[in-house]
């Protein structure tokens, strides 16, 4: 218990100082990006609960994201901002008081794509494989569609004036919460039955898995966290677009979780980092950025179809102990 | 009354082009069991490749009917070995892994397929020359149909007929349908698998360049992401009628090119791209193999 | 020899699932295979007909070293299966079933003959020529899948558990027409758990245990022997 809270708060003074730190050494284009790192390993861990952890197939993590960063946008823009002027008034640090608003708007946008997320998980009670990626691919363009024709949202035009309130700490924040969470359930009793689901879910079922209840639990967190990705990417671009959330970009999502190994947490986290760097890097080739990057991911699913990583971890422990038996060999 | 035949007439001819795509989606998921992403972009390169040999016969400056037709087995022939390359290249590799690594890969194609179109043809739309000058034909009572879609409707459904007449008929159609039926039971009857799949990219293939072809007459503004709606809905309209049934493209195509033309003319043109996945949820829910699909055995 | 297999290992993943395994059919025999169940016999009849590759050793038919060829040659050379669970394709007719089997032949005229003689072996498939065959029973299904793999007008004839899933008077015609096949000159290989049945066609038999050829005798030795009758006669 103490290591516990030991850690947590290790973790909370990492983040801090990260977050005093890292605007002052990178250039604003470098610091986006990793704004933009730590986004899309919050949106690849958590589809990877979905996909890699039951083995069900979702095409419509953009829909999620999408909920979650309109809904947490719409709650800023309505009531924050005036929670924010309040708290402020009343003698709260101004940090402080945008940081509460943050925390609650994220939640709401987490809680509201976490309820879409039970939605579409109930069919796939019924549906199977290409079926339930096809109805969570619709799923995901409806919800685009609907966007661009509420004028409350800014429809076409895009929703401008979220308050930018995403610093590093919370994008750091929430993507050491969703990891954190994922590693524990893969250990968990409960990772066990959703991996037993994804590796055969008949047999499961016969072990007395309650494999519906499972399927969509897992929906439905991973709905959570893409809704907190969605919340930070809207507080920290202050505008949003529903161009932002098309299927092309459930399929980046996608791609992420597959490069990393289906299942394997750290390999998603780091092929949400590489695929995030890889155009970035490719920019001064221009023209032919997104032949590259396209033609790698053929070359990498042909030369690698189980992912980088499979479904292994990386493990610091593991790393340290090999540290230490080469030392000792030494 | 007039208008709803109106919008009837349309959809139809809309829904025909949805069909031809969507046998190809289904006739490859018949096989491979694969989504083959990369299909809505073959129909894009076939309507590039119509517009590149309309200029080098010159169908744009004296269209004749036979120019027109050179444009479109040539567009056909083209994406026809574009396809057998893909799969060659890209599909075959990874078809003993796992169908997630097959469906990114043919994700990957697709951009490749989008993003070279961008590098080849340049970003901006270009303009699909008249190989058909455009006229009006009055059906009476106010609905009318234009020449070009008059060919849509005659090549699109000559189109089907050869294709159900392959797959039923011939010794190749058979072939196709042991190797999507079991692989290894089709081997053992000396089939070439290999050759049959090949052979399945390049039918489906032709059959998205023709509709790509065929869209350019009606509306000329082609550019290289052209390919990524029609196809995603020619997928909905695969899977509506039942994934891996010929009949049930068309027939999914059909629901969907007349379902989409309604929306537009009686809802809002915004919701356009939004019913074709509607009437798929709703569908899925009822009748979770589509319209015209049996149970696939699952695999216990 | 007709057919000679030559320390053949094959691997499932991990899983060595045949360990060195020799053994021959002379042009004209009738040699069954018998087994437990995961003893190897159906991957053995996978590996000979080239579905499944081998990751050492030599399969030669009429002398011709065969083990890297393509499935679908093989065939073209005059080996055809009748695979475990019939495989029969069920959304085709009993026809096309049969005309998919002749699927390397050229001669129209050959191929309509031999369809009669199908016919002629199992007239039940004639009365349902026209119906697709997963609307056969699976006695049906096992005669056409039989008589698909003789439409190939193969010189080895493998079959894999013909008997599995059938009521014994099934058992017993499908064996006597296994018999007349064989004595129009086409070899057979066969793949059996019922043993008894096996023995009782075949001039030899091996006993295959875990990727291993245990035994091999004579089958009418083989039906004496103890080892056998204890493990796969039931007494």
């Amino acid at each position: 218990m103490i290591r516990r809270i030991i850690w947590t708060l290790g973790t909370l003074v990492i983040l801090l100082g990260l977050n005093l730190a890292l605007p002052r050494i990178l250039n604003p284009y470098l610091f986006q990006i990793v704004i933009l790192c730590g986004i899309n390993v919050i949106l690849a861990v958590s589809l990877n609960l979905i996909n890699g952890f039951t083995g069900q197939f979702s095409i419509g993590h953009a829909g999620f994201m999408a909920i979650g960063a309109y809904g947490s946008a719409m709650l800023s823009l309505h009531a924050g901002i005036g929670w924010v002027a309040a708290l402020t008034a009343a003698g709260v640090p101004p940090g402080v008081a945008e940081g509460a608003a943050l925390f609650a708007a994220l939640l709401a946008g987490g809680l509201l794509s976490a309820l879409a997320g039970y939605l579409v998980g109930l069919p796939s009670l019924r549906l199977r494989g290409d079926y339930l990626a096809i109805v969570t691919l619709g799923f995901g363009e409806i919800i685009r569609v609907l966007i661009l024709n509420i004028d409350a949202v800014g429809a076409a035009r895009g929703l401008p004036g979220i308050p930018g309130w995403v610093s590093f700490f919370w994008v750091g924040l929430g993507g050491t919460g969703v990891v954190v969470l994922a590693l524990n359930l893969a250990r968990s009793s409960h990772g066990r039955a959703l991996f037993a689901i994804r590796d055969d879910e008949i047999a499961a079922e016969s072990l007395g898995v309650n494999t519906t209840a499972y399927k969509v639990l897992a929906f439905v967190i991973g709905a959570f966290f893409a809704g907190v990705a969605g919340g930070l990417f809207a507080h920290y671009l202050s505008y949003l677009n529903p161009n932002s959330f098309t299927f092309i970009k459930s399929i980046e999502v996608i791609a992420m979780v597959v490069l990393g190994g289906m299942g394997s947490v750290s390999g998603s986290v780091l092929a949400a980092i590489l695929l995030t760097l890889l155009p970035e890097v490719l920019r001064p080739v221009k023209d032919y950025r997104m032949v590259i990057y396209s033609l790698m991911l053929i070359v990498l699913m042909i030369t690698r179809p189980q992912g980088l990583l499979g479904s292994r971890e990386i493990r610091l422990g593991s790393w340290v102990g090999k540290l230490r038996v080469a030392r000792g060999a030494g | 009354m007039s208008e709803f035949l109106q919008q009837l007439v349309n959809g139809v001819t809309w829904g025909s082009v949805y069909a031809l795509i969507a046998l190809g989606y289904t006739m490859v998921y018949g096989i491979l069991r694969l989504i083959n992403f990369a299909h809505g972009d073959v129909y894009m390169l076939g309507a590039f490749f119509g517009l590149y040999a309309a200029q080098w016969i010159g169908a744009a400056d004296h269209p004749t009917p036979v120019r027109a037709f050179v444009v479109l087995v040539a567009a056909m022939l083209g994406c026809g070995a574009v396809g057998a390359i893909i799969e060659r290249a890209a599909y075959k590799p990874v078809r003993r892994s796992s169908r997630l690594a097959a469906l990114i890969t043919a994700i990957g194609v697709s951009l490749l397929l989008e993003n070279g179109g961008i590098l080849v043809f340049g970003p901006n739309p270009r303009f699909f020359p008249q190989i058909v000058p455009s006229s009006q034909i009055s059906l009476g009572h106010g609905v009318s149909i234009s020449n070009q879609q008059v060919i849509i409707l005659v090549v699109s459904t000559g189109l089907m007929f050869a294709l159900r007449f392959i797959v039923l008929n011939t010794r190749v159609g058979k072939a196709m349908r042991a190797v999507s039926h079991n692989h290894m039971a089709a081997a053992l009857m000396g089939i070439s698998v290999d050759r049959i799949i090949t052979f399945t990219f390049v039918l489906g293939s032709m059959l998205a360049a023709a509709a790509g072809v065929l869209v350019a007459l009606q509306n000329p503004k082609i550019d290289p992401l052209m390919g990524i709606m029609p196809g995603l809905k020619a997928f909905v309209a695969a899977v509506l009628g039942g994934i891996g049934n010929i009949p049930g493209a068309v027939l999914g195509g059909l629901v969907m090119g007349i379902a989409e033309v309604l929306v537009v003319g009686y809802l809002s043109p915004s919701y356009r791209d939004a019913i074709a996945f509607v009437l798929l949820i709703v569908i899925l829910l009822v009748r979770p193999t589509g319209i015209l699909g049996t149970q696939a055995a699952e695999k216990v | 020899m007709l057919l000679q297999v030559e320390r053949l290992d094959v691997y499932y993943g991990a899983v060595h699932a045949l360990k060195g395994v020799t053994l021959c059919a002379e042009a004209g025999e009738i040699v069954t295979l018998i087994g437990a169940n995961g003893a190897g016999k159906t991957t053995l009849l996978r590996t000979i007909s080239g579905v499944i590759p081998s990751r050492s050793g030599r399969v030669t038919f009429e002398g011709r070293d065969i083990t890297r060829l393509p499935a679908h040659d093989i065939v073209g050379l005059g080996i055809s299966q009748a695979p475990e669970g019939r495989l029969v394709f069920a959304n085709l007719t009993v026809e096309d079933n049969l005309e998919l089997g002749a699927y390397r032949r050229k001669d129209r005229p050959g191929i309509s003959k031999d369809r009669e003689e199908v016919f002629r072996l199992f007239p039940r498939l004639r009365e349902r020529r026209r119906q697709s065959a997963g609307t056969l029973s699976g006695g049906e299904q096992q005669m056409l899948a039989i008589g698909r793999a003789l439409m190939s007008r193969p010189r080895l004839l493998l079959l894999d558990e013909p008997s599995l899933g059938l009521a014994p008077l099934l058992v017993r015609e499908i064996f006597r027409t296994v018999r007349e096949i064989n004595q129009r000159g086409v070899t057979v290989l066969l793949v059996e758990q019922n043993a008894h049945m096996a023995l009782s066609i075949a001039g030899r038999g091996y006993v295959l245990e875990t990727g291993h050829v245990r035994l091999e005798d004579r089958a009418e030795r083989l039906l004496q022997n103890d080892e056998v009758r204890r493990a796969y006669l039931g007494g």
